[in-house]
């Protein structure tokens, strides 16, 4: 078959384009799906009854079903059909094995399926992107090693010497995201679908923020630049703007991403060095990020009417401008100062958007109208449908960008106001600060109305396409030398031949450096947490609530992290120590606050206030919008659970005892009882003490009660 | 601030692994043409000629 001249082998080869179409297809739909959950909660922030008072679709479980979706359905799918597509030119081969790219697609289907049954259902591991149990995590590993495998094994296979600067985007990706989740997702299985994390407290923290952000960053932003690099100049069949700042920006990104997971973490219990260090790093990241930008815009340079003209081109551009534009909002917020500000508040949703919506989203649709018309030997359906599709989703994430940075800097400055006179607060009542900014959830919600509107446009406009086009252009030959190792040997080039090796061990390198220093407090935990005697573990009871408190996705509106600020210490009490954390499994720091800052709840408000306030937000505070939470009173806390749950906890080394565990379920039920006793005064019947409700009253009212002691002392002193 | 200990040697080591990696690929003239790599994507892949011809002809 193949040909022999002048001693080249001239080899005949074609591409899996089906694999391609496949991805292609499951990006549209998952797309739809993530993109009705996004609208969904947006509309459930404006009104709370929008939750239906249905425990599957309350916000707390739909919106880590959101993030999931957009990032590893939607994202993930468009990743995988850029990189097979692409990868396989690049290197002039077919992909590796037809037969593992089949695994890796349905393996892929499926663990999103898993995820949009298990996260309804409450099956969460109450960490932000990293919310699937680990049966679904572990399938995750193998499905993205089998994607590695059939990679490298195509990049073995080339018949192209040259790396195109596309796939080192690639290959740092899958390495990265590959340690990301291993480091992250460790973890002891409880029950099926249950495990504690061998991380506790600030520890977990770090990494969860080190992994969270660079998810961020080595799953939203690295595959799209490569995607970037070669889509582009492919549309616009112009070369790279500079071929040289391409190599200088991946390997600055690469290296200066790894670093800044810490702004997460700012004014937090982490230590000081580490929140500079991040801090310094965000900002030092910009210069890479405009480095590709720039690229990316000048590439288009002198074609302005084409962009003009053409939707995939217009796609592009606006990508690659809202790309810049994040990258820069991202390293401001990251200073300190406006940190301070923007923490905790819609500011930092608007900022995610932007990136998500105005970069990868435009940049997948830019890809999808590149890809299918080209596939199918046809032209696009309708330009015009293209444009409304482009408006639409740049008027929608104008209004929702803006309506979240009005609500985060107004609910930031309302936090924060003290009366000079009297030193107190201005608005003491948390719930002012949020019935506030409702209006800008309207705005938001209609925004996310008008985005999902263009991409529904966009999924018929292809729908059409591909109808009105003949087959697929599958099975055309091509013909390429093979590479030619052998001329290698004679030169010096034999290093060179390993270059896709090299390039792989040194971005592992610099990625673990990185890492190494991030997670260097974990390891050092023992140096800078000091041990607080009175800090305590949690009772059985307690750890079922917590569990209840991470079933339902608390974390998700609510902190338990009070920062080392003046206004949050009047508002919340004492700032938060690492010490009081090293029991939490997962922490639940949280990273917004819809709902105010829980550290120090406990003893804050009667038992019964907790059970008016579950069973009606509005019984106990006028203009609340938290959901209702009726499941809570009916359904029964598992106890049978609980001594494997705390043996679990002492293998991870919380000191219980043997007779705690061995008595975990009747501590737990005398402990329920005396809460229940306290409740039966107010008329509550006393059959409720083994509903989820108490469990949940005995968590929320241990919480910061440990180190209580103290403050009343301190404050005798004062006086 | 005992991590600095740590920090300057890693970031030491890792910028002389980049220097040498450099130096390697400037050495292996990975870098001496940094035009064409990206125009050569923009080329269409060359398609097999379809005749019986040289279908007969690659089967010997």
């Amino acid at each position: 078959m193949n040909q022999k001249t002048e001693g080249r082998v001239l080899e005949e080869f074609s591409y899996n384009d089906k694999i391609v179409r496949q991805f292609l297809y499951a990006t549209l739909g998952w797309g739809a799906v993530a993109l009705l959950l996004g609208v969904c909660i947006a509309f459930q922030l404006a009104s709370w009854k929008f939750n239906l008072g249905l425990e599957w679709v309350t916000f707390g479980r739909l919106r880590p079903l959101h993030t999931n979706a957009a990032i590893f359905a939607f994202c993930g799918n468009a990743i995988f059909a850029g990189v097979y597509y692409s990868t396989q030119r690049l290197c002039k081969a077919r992909i590796y094995n037809d037969a593992l790219s089949k695994v890796h697609f349905w393996g892929w289907q499926l663990i999103i399926l898993a995820a949009a049954i298990s996260l309804p259902l409450g099956y969460s591991h109450g960490k932000e992107y990293a919310e699937l149990e680990w049966p679904i995590d572990l399938a995750i590993t193998v499905v993205w090693v089998i994607f590695g495998i059939n990679f490298f094994g195509t990049l073995w296979k080339r018949r192209e010497r040259h790396i195109y600067v596309a796939l080192w985007f690639y290959i740092a990706t899958i390495i990265t995201v590959a340690i990301l989740h291993i480091v992250n997702s460790v973890e002891i299985p409880v029950s099926l679908m249950k495990s504690y994390p061998v991380w506790a407290g600030a520890q977990d923290a770090l990494i969860q923020w080190w992994y969270g952000h660079n998810a961020v960053a080595f799953f939203l932003t690295t595959p799209f630049l490569g995607l970037m690099y070669y889509f582009v100049p492919k549309a616009i069949n112009r070369p790279v703007y500079s071929y040289r700042l391409s190599i200088i920006h991946f390997w600055s990104l690469v290296f200066i991403y790894i670093w800044a997971g810490p702004h997460h973490l700012l004014y937090t219990s982490l230590p000081e060095w580490a929140q500079t260090l991040g801090m310094v790093f965000s900002i030092i990241l910009w210069a890479p990020s405009w480095g590709g930008m720039i690229n990316g815009l000048m590439t288009l340079k002198g074609a302005w009417d084409r962009v003009r003209k053409e939707p995939v081109l217009k796609f592009f551009a606006t990508s690659i401008t809202f790309y810049g534009m994040a990258t820069f909002e991202g390293p401001l917020m990251a200073i300190k100062s406006v940190n301070a500000l923007a923490h905790y508040t819609d500011w930092v949703v608007g900022h995610v958007h932007s990136g998500t919506i105005g970069w990868n989203v435009m940049i997948i649709s830019g890809i999808l109208y590149y890809l299918i018309p080209k596939m199918f030997n046809t032209k696009l359906y309708s330009d015009k449908l293209a444009n409304f599709h482009f408006w639409s989703t740049t008027v929608g994430l104008v209004l929702y960008i803006f309506s979240m940075l009005a609500a985060g800097i107004t609910q930031g400055l309302m936090w924060r106001a003290i009366d000079t006179k009297t030193g107190q607060l201005v608005y003491p009542n948390f719930v002012e600060t949020v019935t506030k900014i409702v209006p800008m959830y309207w705005v938001r919600a209609f925004g996310g109305v008008f985005i999902l509107t263009g991409f529904v446009i966009m999924i018929y406009n292809l729908y059409k396409t591909i109808k009105l086009a003949k087959k697929p252009n599958d099975g055309e030959i091509f013909t390429a030398y093979a590479l030619d190792r052998s001329k290698d040997l004679s030169k010096g080039h034999r290093k060179l031949e390993g270059l896709t090796a090299l390039f792989t061990v040194l971005t592992v390198v610099a990625v673990l450096i990185g890492s190494a220093i991030e997670i260097m407090p974990s390891i050092l935990a023992s140096k800078w947490i000091e041990k607080d005697p009175r800090v305590k573990p949690y009772t059985s009871l307690e750890i079922a609530g917590r569990d209840i408190y991470i079933r339902e996705g608390c974390y998700v509106c609510h902190s338990q992290m009070i920062r080392t600020m003046a206004h949050e210490e009047i508002r919340y009490g004492k700032a938060s120590q690492a010490s009081e954390f090293i029991y939490d499994r997962p922490f639940q720091w949280g990273s917004r606050r819809i709902g105010p800052d829980l550290q120090r709840i406990g003893g804050k408000y009667s038992d019964l206030w907790h059970y008016r306030h579950m069973y009606d937000p509005r019984e106990v505070t006028a203009g609340s919008i938290m959901p209702i939470y009726p499941w809570l009173f009916k359904k029964k806390t598992d106890l049978g659970v609980l001594t494997k749950k705390l043996s679990v906890m002492k293998a991870l080394g919380v000191p219980y005892s043997d007779e705690e565990i061995k008595n975990a379920k009747a501590d737990a039920l005398a402990q329920a009882e005396s809460i229940t006793k306290r409740l039966e005064k107010d008329g509550v019947d006393p059959k409720m003490k083994n509903k989820q409700i108490i469990a949940l009253i005995a968590y929320l009212q241990r919480l910061g009660v440990d180190i209580q002691e103290e403050l009343e002392i301190e404050e005798e002193d004062e006086e | 601030m005992e991590a600095l200990y740590i920090l300057l040697p890693i970031s030491l080591i890792l910028g002389a692994t980049f220097l040498f990696l450099f130096i390697l690929s400037v050495k292996s003239g990975d870098l001496d043409d940094l035009d064409s790599p990206a125009k050569r994507i923009l080329f269409d892949d060359i398609k097999k000629i379809n005749n019986k011809e040289s279908m007969h002809e690659s089967k010997d």
